[in-house]
């Protein structure tokens, strides 16, 4: 992923591929928006973008055509991104999901989201083998990255996911209910019962679930 | 969900992964994507001039023409096109929304031509975006006011079967109506005219007696007396009147007009009342200051009045400023030149608000000359005060007098009161179809158990069926908030719904869950959150909710034997509820509208369900004609598990 930065020799795009900077999106409000005029993110040629990922071009072209619709300038900030994962959820509050998904997202931590890493994720998440999703799932619980998830991280995850279903819901939403849900979840992942969950816990774990495994296979089809 | 981010659904999709580990359910199936049409270029030819576009750009908004299948109406065969008679230059914009989710009006564009080129496109106006919907209204009022001032001319007839209590309003309101309203009109004018220049000339000195100038009022005491009472009567009677004719007397009664008409004509009546003391003719004669208001009387005989009456009213915040700011510079100079005229003898500046004085007549130009200031300090302080006098003044008036030009150029129509009503109506159309896209996902929980019917069974035909009533984005959309509900365990309902359990929450303590173990439950695919909602009888209970069975269709299961899970199928009888916002939507399926449609206002406590009657296993041949037959009559059939051999494979349809 390091090479989202200059990039001179992009096959076709001559003098204007010395154009491309990426710059680090910072969350200052005035310069932000200066500077958010100002990056433009040309994303690397797609030969490159199909070697990378496991999709095939025409779906390449097909996903960069509807990423840059909604974002011209090439890169999403965090703001846009929750904006737009909101849309589907109109009834509950999706912004602290999309918050994870979105530190998910960002590989390189800079504050957003580059066509490169939207598609490498989707790769992962549609193409990818079992373990490579439980991955990314796992990277999605692991709030600060550190190979663990504890029961805090999880219990952020799980109230930003019920966030998610609003007020209106059958049967009524308690206050217990998420941290009710972290405990079986723990229950059943933590099997050392020290209070963390480990990847190779987790995975271990996942791989023996059935519901778990055919979840996984469910949206194979969706590009 | 604003079909702008329909590119962005896959993703929504293919993040819901993340929730697959934390859930404790089977997730549903995913809706299949028959028509795996490739992103194609298609041509819309329009009146000669070709515009081309991707397919999926046209299909983000499925409930316009070009993004439904009206479009293949217009279908040209031989040229592999869509062919439309239209505007092209109207066109670009209709386009334009596709491409971008916004709706522009361009200004060139007469509004009718544009309103017709939305409507034949199915696009509703509503979404115009805020850049151009100002233009847009604005263009829109205008031209229905051109086309309301062409009708009112026609207006004027008189409409039959008015009672002649509206007969007399009318009249009073629109002289022009007819010859006795004009006759009256012109009457009540000629005696507030005769009742003003009364009052004036009662003053005026005419004659002597006993070397003092006397007021005519005291010389034709009697006559002045009739003519007061005259006017005072016709008054009186005009005003009885209106109060009789108005539709609404209260709010008649509250009205401006209606009041300067009683300030009009109480002094009269209240010197009639008192006697000749000595006390109170000292307050009888300030009374008769009063009778000057019958001046105003004149503004319902003049529109101009009116406006400007109105404008003063709407520049308070104006005028206000300007009463503000003149105090404040009044008491400045005043001070000021206070003291420095204190020094100089014989000042007129005695105090500061004998120097109030002055400074009003200074900075209004005036300049009597009764108060000067004579040293150079108060000199100069005085030049400085006039100076300035013309600025403070000067300011505000032009914000006036553009305020007053304007709304006289409205031509006094309550724009204000009608412009806030449409965008009342505005924001509840937007915020309407905002809740449109979460109510359709509730509806399509209701219907969606015939989808799903179908979609098991479905040849190729009934497939294209579905697809017509929804579109592939929206069951795919549906399809991620249920893995939503699976994930959290909890439905969505709506809001009236869940006021409803909240009352009912709050009287029955116990929501009955009616945990019957079942042997569905063996197999170990149905988790705990589902067996909660597993099963119920086919009896319809008094609970408030669908509580619909949670169970999971495999259609790739049919492919093989599941080894854990022999046996029995049982049959679930799924209660759904009617609201009764359902009524319009499920028109096409006969499996909702079953017997109970009757209004659930009724029996508060029991409401209605429909029981639909699902079926069950099967092995696919046998499938079909069963699932047809249950949901050709809809009965619960609690009998109905099917024998399966060894072999059989287990299906368990989903409900919603």
């Amino acid at each position: 992923m390091s090479d989202n930065c200059l990039s001179a020799h992009l096959p076709g795009q001559g003098l204007m591929g010395v154009f491309l900077r990426q710059r680090v999106c910072v969350t200052d409000s005035v310069e932000d928006e200066l500077e958010f005029a100002l990056a433009r993110h040309r994303p690397e040629g797609l030969e490159q973008l199909e070697a990378q990922t496991r999709f095939s071009r025409k779906e390449l072209q097909i996903l960069y055509r509807g990423f840059k619709n909604e974002c011209p300038s090439g890169v999403v900030n965090e703001d846009t991104f929750k904006d737009i994962y909101s849309q589907f959820f109109p009834q509950g509050d999706a912004s602290m999901y999309a918050h994870f998904l979105f530190n998910a997202f960002d590989s390189d931590h800079n504050g957003c989201v580059s066509f490169e890493d939207f598609v490498l994720g989707l790769s992962v998440l549609l193409r990818g083998s079992v373990q490579e999703k439980l991955n990314w799932a796992f990277n999605l619980y692991d709030i600060n990255k550190d190979g663990y998830i504890t029961k805090e991280e999880m219990l952020d995850i799980m109230r930003a996911i019920y966030d998610m279903m609003g007020k209106w819901t059958y049967p009524l939403l308690k206050e217990e209910t998420p941290r009710q849900h972290v405990d079986i979840f723990f229950q059943k992942m933590d099997k050392n019962r020290d209070g963390v969950v480990t990847i190779d816990e987790f995975i271990d774990c996942c791989q023996n679930d059935e519901n778990i495994m055919k979840s996984m296979q469910l949206f194979e089809n969706v590009i | 969900m604003a079909a702008g981010v329909a590119a962005w659904l896959p993703f929504a999709r293919a993040a819901a992964i993340g929730w697959m580990p934390v859930a404790n359910c089977p997730m549903p199936i995913a809706p299949r994507d028959h028509s795996k049409r490739k992103d194609e270029l298609i041509i819309l030819n329009v009146s000669g001039r070709r515009f081309q576009t991707w397919r999926t750009t046209l299909d983000r908004y499925p409930d316009t023409l070009l993004g439904s299948s009206e479009k293949e109406f217009f279908y040209n065969e031989e040229a592999k096109e869509y062919f439309f008679d239209r505007d092209p230059d109207a066109f670009r914009s209709v386009l334009n929304f596709y491409r971008t989710g916004k709706l522009h009006y361009p200004r060139y564009e007469c509004i009718s031509a544009y309103d017709e080129e939305l409507a034949f496109f199915g696009i509703i106006p509503e979404i115009i975006g805020d850049c151009c919907y100002e233009e847009y209204k604005d263009r829109k009022r205008e031209n229905a006011e051109r086309l309301m001032d062409d009708q009112e001319e026609n207006k004027d007839c008189k409409m039959p079967n008015m009672t002649f209590r509206e007969t007399m309003w009318r009249a009073f309101e629109n002289p022009h109506t007819s010859t006795m309203a004009l006759v009256f009109y012109y009457v009540t004018g000629f005696f507030i005219a005769i009742s003003v220049i009364t009052n004036v000339v009662e003053t005026v000195p005419c004659g002597y007696k006993s070397q003092k100038d006397v007021p005519c009022g005291e010389r034709y005491t009697v006559a002045f007396f009739c003519m007061d009472t005259a006017c005072v009567m016709i008054f009186t009677v005009e005003y009885l009147l209106r109060l009789f004719a108005a539709p609404s007397r209260y709010r008649f009664m509250r009205s401006v007009m209606s009041i300067i008409d009683v300030v009009a004509i109480l002094p009269y009546y209240i010197g009639l009342v008192m006697t000749d003391n000595e006390d109170v003719s000292g307050a009888f004669v300030t009374l008769r200051v009063f009778r000057v208001f019958r001046i105003f009387k004149f503004s319902r005989h003049s529109q101009g009045l009116r406006i400007l009456g109105y404008t003063l009213k709407s520049c308070a915040s104006e005028l206000g400023f300007l009463l503000f700011s003149l105090t404040m510079a009044i008491i400045i100079f005043a001070t000021v030149m206070f003291y420095a005229e204190k020094g100089s003898s014989s000042s007129k500046f005695t105090s500061i608000p004998a120097s109030f004085w002055y400074t009003i007549v200074t900075m209004t130009t005036l300049g009597y000359g009764d108060m000067v200031p004579k040293t150079i300090a108060g000199k100069i302080f005085g030049s400085i005060c006039s100076l300035s006098g013309v600025l403070v003044i000067a300011l505000p008036v032009p914000v006036i007098v553009s305020n007053f030009s304007r709304i006289y150029h409205q031509n006094q129509r309550a724009d204000k009161r009608r412009a806030q009503k449409v965008q009342k109506a505005r924001l509840a159309r937007i915020r309407i179809a905002k809740k449109g896209s979460s109510t359709a996902y509730l509806q399509t929980k209701r219907n969606g158990l015939l989808n799903e019917l179908l979609d098991l069974t479905a040849s190729e035909v009934e497939q294209q069926h579905l697809n017509k009533t929804s579109s592939l984005l929206e069951s795919q959309h549906h399809h991620l908030l249920h893995c939503l509900e699976k994930t959290t365990g909890h439905e969505f309902v709506d809001e009236q719904l869940f006021e409803q359990n909240c009352l009912e929450g709050a009287l029955q303590p116990y929501r009955s869950h009616s945990r019957t173990p079942s042997g569905s439950s063996q197999d170990g695919l149905t988790g705990t959150c589902c067996s909660r909602r597993s099963k119920r009888g086919s009896t319809p209970t008094p609970v408030p909710n669908a509580s619909l069975p949670a169970l999971h269709t495999q259609p790739h299961m049919l492919t093989h034997t599941l080894p854990k899970s022999p046996g029995l199928q049982e049959l679930s009888a799924i209660n759904i509820q009617c609201a009764e916002q359902q009524l319009h939507s499920s028109s096409r399926s006969n499996l909702n509208m079953q017997t109970n449609e009757v209004d659930r206002r009724n029996t508060r406590q029991q409401l209605q369900q429909v029981t639909t009657a699902i079926i069950s296993v099967q092995t696919p041949s046998t499938g079909s004609s069963t699932e047809e037959d249950d949901d050709s009559h809809g009965l619960p059939n609690p009998g109905a598990s099917v024998v399966t051999t060894a072999s059989s494979n287990i299906v368990r349809v989903s409900a919603l």
